[in-house]
């Protein structure tokens, strides 16, 4: 069975700053992922590089044994990659609906060719709001949002696109404990409709909880990939993040 | 929000211009028809910049040299083909020598910084200005004339030559409206408004944001070729200062900016006012003070009212439902 | 076709003069658009400002020119930190510098050139000073003094500008602050209060270039104009906000220009800037000296 998505040894620079040094990371259809590491470690360069944002330097990305390399990142999104930004990127003049339609115009009748009507889509937007709880603000705009809610609506827009792979990343910075559960069980049920997902994040019960596996990025390095118990059992790893 | 669709306000717009043609027609004043194609040549210039500037975000400073290629494009039409060729094919013409040139730019500078594009469209102006001034065969810095028939015969009706360029300006604005209006509320426009607010975040939806940004460059360019094109018959006397005259340049921005860019409405009501308001006053002051009121406003207007007029009426009606 | 010698020498040392002008008229530039990513597109207005506040002195007081730009720097400073102060809290601050912080600058530049019109009028202006007439010869290449004189001055400007922004505290912040706003913060500067002297500092050398400008040549509102295609090419094209990077790409571009007027006539030349500029963006967007 192919991988979902293999990244093979990639590297990134920018100047003399090196982000990624030569990382691998394979992901099986199905699987959900966690990944962590220290700040500035390369998680979201890596994100960026996977999805087209950043262009990786060398190395390559093969999504569905597909190679991604020189694909912009809307072409990415097109073929069933889709992310969520760590600091979240409304689309500010227009509503909650209408930032979720985005991704529906635009990935979603790409793919399938327009098979909406109108009313079709107002009701996929209105869905897509309710799963994360926004759907009596759907015609408010996003400066109306809490941080929190900024999250989930960020979360919303990449789950919109319909993704074969769905990367979150830091979706649940600052929120209630209470809120992360329901994050985490829509990741989950996302996850047993077949989207394959990626977590970043930095509260380590929330990625133990979620994870089958584990891989932790230290200074654009990968210095860990395995079960959860086991990675952060790992000496390396307890030295270089989870100890001081 | 109003429901008004495409064909019902194309239909409105149709009317309008009738009405405006009827009245004029009965109207009959040289100095008007002058006066008003002037205002009819903003609406275009404006509606046209604010596609690209309003629409996607992204500032053009070269309006002129557009404008201009549409100008000069006629000029040389008229060399080559050594009479008048029909000014409706010209304007054609116009607008694919403009269009053309507009994606040209944003192919080249559209991949980087935004604000590359601005510069890039601000040097522009200068260059195409010293080909023009340097190509004899468009009369370079003398000039070129084009004499203006006196009066065209259309449909066995006989009219003045002025009230048909008027006439024909008119048609291009109202298509340069409802082109607008219709861009604005389709699946392009939602596109448009995504790269004006987080490319990179239209990119992660699946908005392919180079592409329509051509478009829009293209778009905007090609009509403001067109409101060029026509612009020797009307002056009679094509000199590369008055084509690549930084009036263009700077009425095309203030006029968005000052009626309101989020909209196709507010390129129309800053044209309408800051044009007409123009012409009074050049028969009354200098045109020079005239300029200077003009980048004024700008300048007051993007710091007090950065949504321009419309946006404040806009407010101001919020205001007066809410309590 | 035979070259002559002397011609093409002539045309490379009268390069080598007028881009060490053009390095001063973008050093500000550099500042502004390299190092704090503001598109200040009415610098040169502000240039010419300063050009025509020399010949104003200069012709009513006899004080010469590059004396009088010097004069002028706290003014022209100030004038920086003000629109600074007015971008920072219209635009920046709200986050909409692309359309509007844009349009702003470009109301100031039609502004600024309308109202030198309607108080000097459109005719050329020019100043008066012992160096402008004379000129120094060294075998068959000339080097006139009144492009002597500004190259030498502009080269000092450029070296003052180098020295402040590597060897004190305020000027390495503004390099800081063009590379990373945190970093600066933990220096415990106020990053807005830095970017204030930066772009005052940008401003202050319109005061030079201005006078420079109207010692090359004679002056009228809208030369100005002719420069913002240089600039933002030079700027472009020696790595945006490098200032070594500057003064190489002003002075290839003194040289291009000067070679093209020679051979092909003076009315081309404002095109090689454009024409450069669009190459650079095309093929090397980071600049000559880029990675």
């Amino acid at each position: 069975m192919t991988a979902l998505l293999h990244v093979d040894n990639i590297s990134k620079h920018f100047g003399g700053f090196v982000a990624l040094d030569g990382v691998d990371l394979s992901v099986e259809p199905g699987e959900r992922l966690g990944l962590i590491g220290p700040n500035g470690s390369g998680k979201s360069t890596l994100v960026n590089c996977i999805c087209g944002t950043l262009q990786n330097e060398s190395g390559s990305v093969r999504f569905e044994g597909q190679p991604m390399d020189g694909l912009a990142a809307h072409q990415r999104t097109h073929r069933g990659l889709s992310r969520s930004f760590q600091l979240p990127r409304p689309f500010h003049s227009m509503s909650l609906a209408d930032n979720l339609r985005i991704p529906l115009l635009y990935t979603v009748h790409a793919r399938k060719g327009p098979l909406r009507s109108a009313g079709d889509l107002d009701g996929r937007c209105h869905e897509l709001l309710e799963m994360v709880g926004l759907a009596n603000k759907s015609r408010q705009l996003p400066r109306d949002l809490t941080q929190v809610e900024m999250r989930k609506l960020e979360l919303a827009r990449a789950v919109a696109a319909e993704p074969k792979l769905l990367i979150a990343d830091e979706s649940m910075a600052g929120l209630s404990h209470s809120e992360i559960e329901d994050i985490l069980a829509l990741l989950v049920r996302l996850n047993e409709r077949g989207i394959t997902v990626i977590l970043i994040e930095h509260i380590m019960s929330a990625v133990m909880s979620f994870s089958q596996r584990l891989a932790v990025l230290v200074s654009g390095k990968k210095i860990a990939d395995g079960k959860p118990e086991d990675v952060v059992r790992n000496p390396e790893v307890v030295r270089a993040y989870l100890g001081q | 929000m109003t429901r008004v669709n495409t064909s019902k306000f194309s239909l409105i717009v149709l009317a309008v211009g009738v009405l405006v043609m009827a009245f004029a027609h009965w109207f009959n004043v040289d100095y008007l028809f002058f006066a008003s194609y002037t205002i009819l040549q903003f609406i275009v210039l404006a509606t046209a910049w604010n596609i690209l500037g309003g629409y996607c975000g992204y500032v053009n400073f070269g309006s002129a040299a557009f404008f201009a290629m549409g100008a000069y494009s006629s000029v040389f039409m008229h060399k080559f083909f050594e009479e008048a060729l029909p000014v409706p094919l010209l304007i054609v013409i116009g607008g694919i020598v403009s269009g053309i040139v507009g994606l040209g730019m944003g192919y080249l500078t559209l991949r980087l910084r935004g604000s590359f594009f601005a510069i890039a469209t601000l040097a522009l102006s200068v260059v195409l200005a010293t080909l023009v001034v340097n190509w004899d065969y468009v009369g370079g810095s003398r000039g070129a004339y084009i004499i203006r028939p006196e009066t065209i015969e259309i449909a066995g009706v006989t009219i003045n030559y002025i009230e048909y360029l008027f006439g024909l300006m008119l048609l291009l604005a109202m298509i340069a409206l409802i082109t607008a209006r219709t861009v604005e509320r389709s699946q392009l426009g939602f596109g448009f408004a995504t790269i004006r607010d987080d490319e990179m975040a239209a990119e992660a939806s699946g908005v392919p944001t180079l592409k329509l940004k051509l478009i829009a460059t293209t778009m905007s360019g090609a009509f403001m070729g067109m409101a060029g094109a026509p612009f020797p018959y009307y002056i009679g006397y094509l000199q590369p200062q008055s084509a690549f005259g930084l009036e263009y340049a700077v009425n095309s921005i203030a006029m968005p900016m000052i009626g309101g860019t989020t909209s196709w409405i507010g390129p129309l009501v800053g044209a309408i006012l800051l044009g007409s308001a123009q012409q009074y006053a050049t028969v009354t002051i200098s045109s020079a003070v005239n300029l200077l009121i003009v980048g004024l406003m700008l300048v007051a207007f993007v710091i007090i009212a950065p949504n321009g007029i419309v946006g404040l009426v806009q407010e101001r009606l919020r205001a007066w439902r809410k309590p | 076709m035979a070259i002559s010698l002397d011609l093409l020498l002539n045309a490379i040392v009268a390069g080598v003069l007028l881009g060490a002008f053009y390095a001063a008229v973008t050093a500000g530039i550099s500042i502004a658009f390299g190092m704090l990513d503001i598109v200040n597109i009415a610098h040169p207005a502000f240039v010419i400002l300063g050009s025509y506040l020399a010949y104003y002195i200069n012709i009513n007081f006899g004080v010469d020119p590059i004396l009088v730009s010097i004069l002028m720097l706290p003014f022209f400073y100030l004038l920086g930190n003000a629109v600074y102060q007015v971008y920072y809290l219209s635009f920046e601050k709200r986050g909409q510098e692309a359309l509007r912080g844009l349009a702003f600058f470009f109301g100031l530049l039609f502004v600024t050139e309308v109202s030198l019109i309607l108080v000097f009028g459109v005719d050329y202006r020019y100043v008066e000073a012992t160096y402008i007439g004379p000129s120094l010869r060294i075998g068959f290449v000339d080097f006139p003094l009144r492009m002597l004189v500004p190259c030498l001055a502009a080269l000092a400007l450029f070296a003052a500008i180098q020295l402040f922004i590597t060897r004190t505290f305020t000027g390495r912040a503004i390099m800081a602050v063009s590379q990373d706003q945190l970093a600066l913060q933990l220096m415990a500067a106020d990053p807005i209060r830095i970017k204030r002297i930066a772009f005052g500092i940008s401003i202050a050398t319109c005061a030079v270039a201005g006078a420079l400008l109207i010692i090359i040549q004679p002056v009228e509102p809208s030369v100005g104009r002719e420069y913002i295609g240089r600039v933002f090419a030079i700027c472009v094209l020696g790595g945006l906000g490098s200032m070594p990077g500057t003064l190489i790409a002003a002075m290839l571009l003194g040289i291009v220009e000067s070679l093209t007027a020679t051979f092909y006539g003076p009315s081309w030349a404002p095109a090689v800037a454009f024409g450069l500029l669009l190459l650079t963006l095309a093929f090397r967007p980071a600049g000559l000296l880029g990675r």
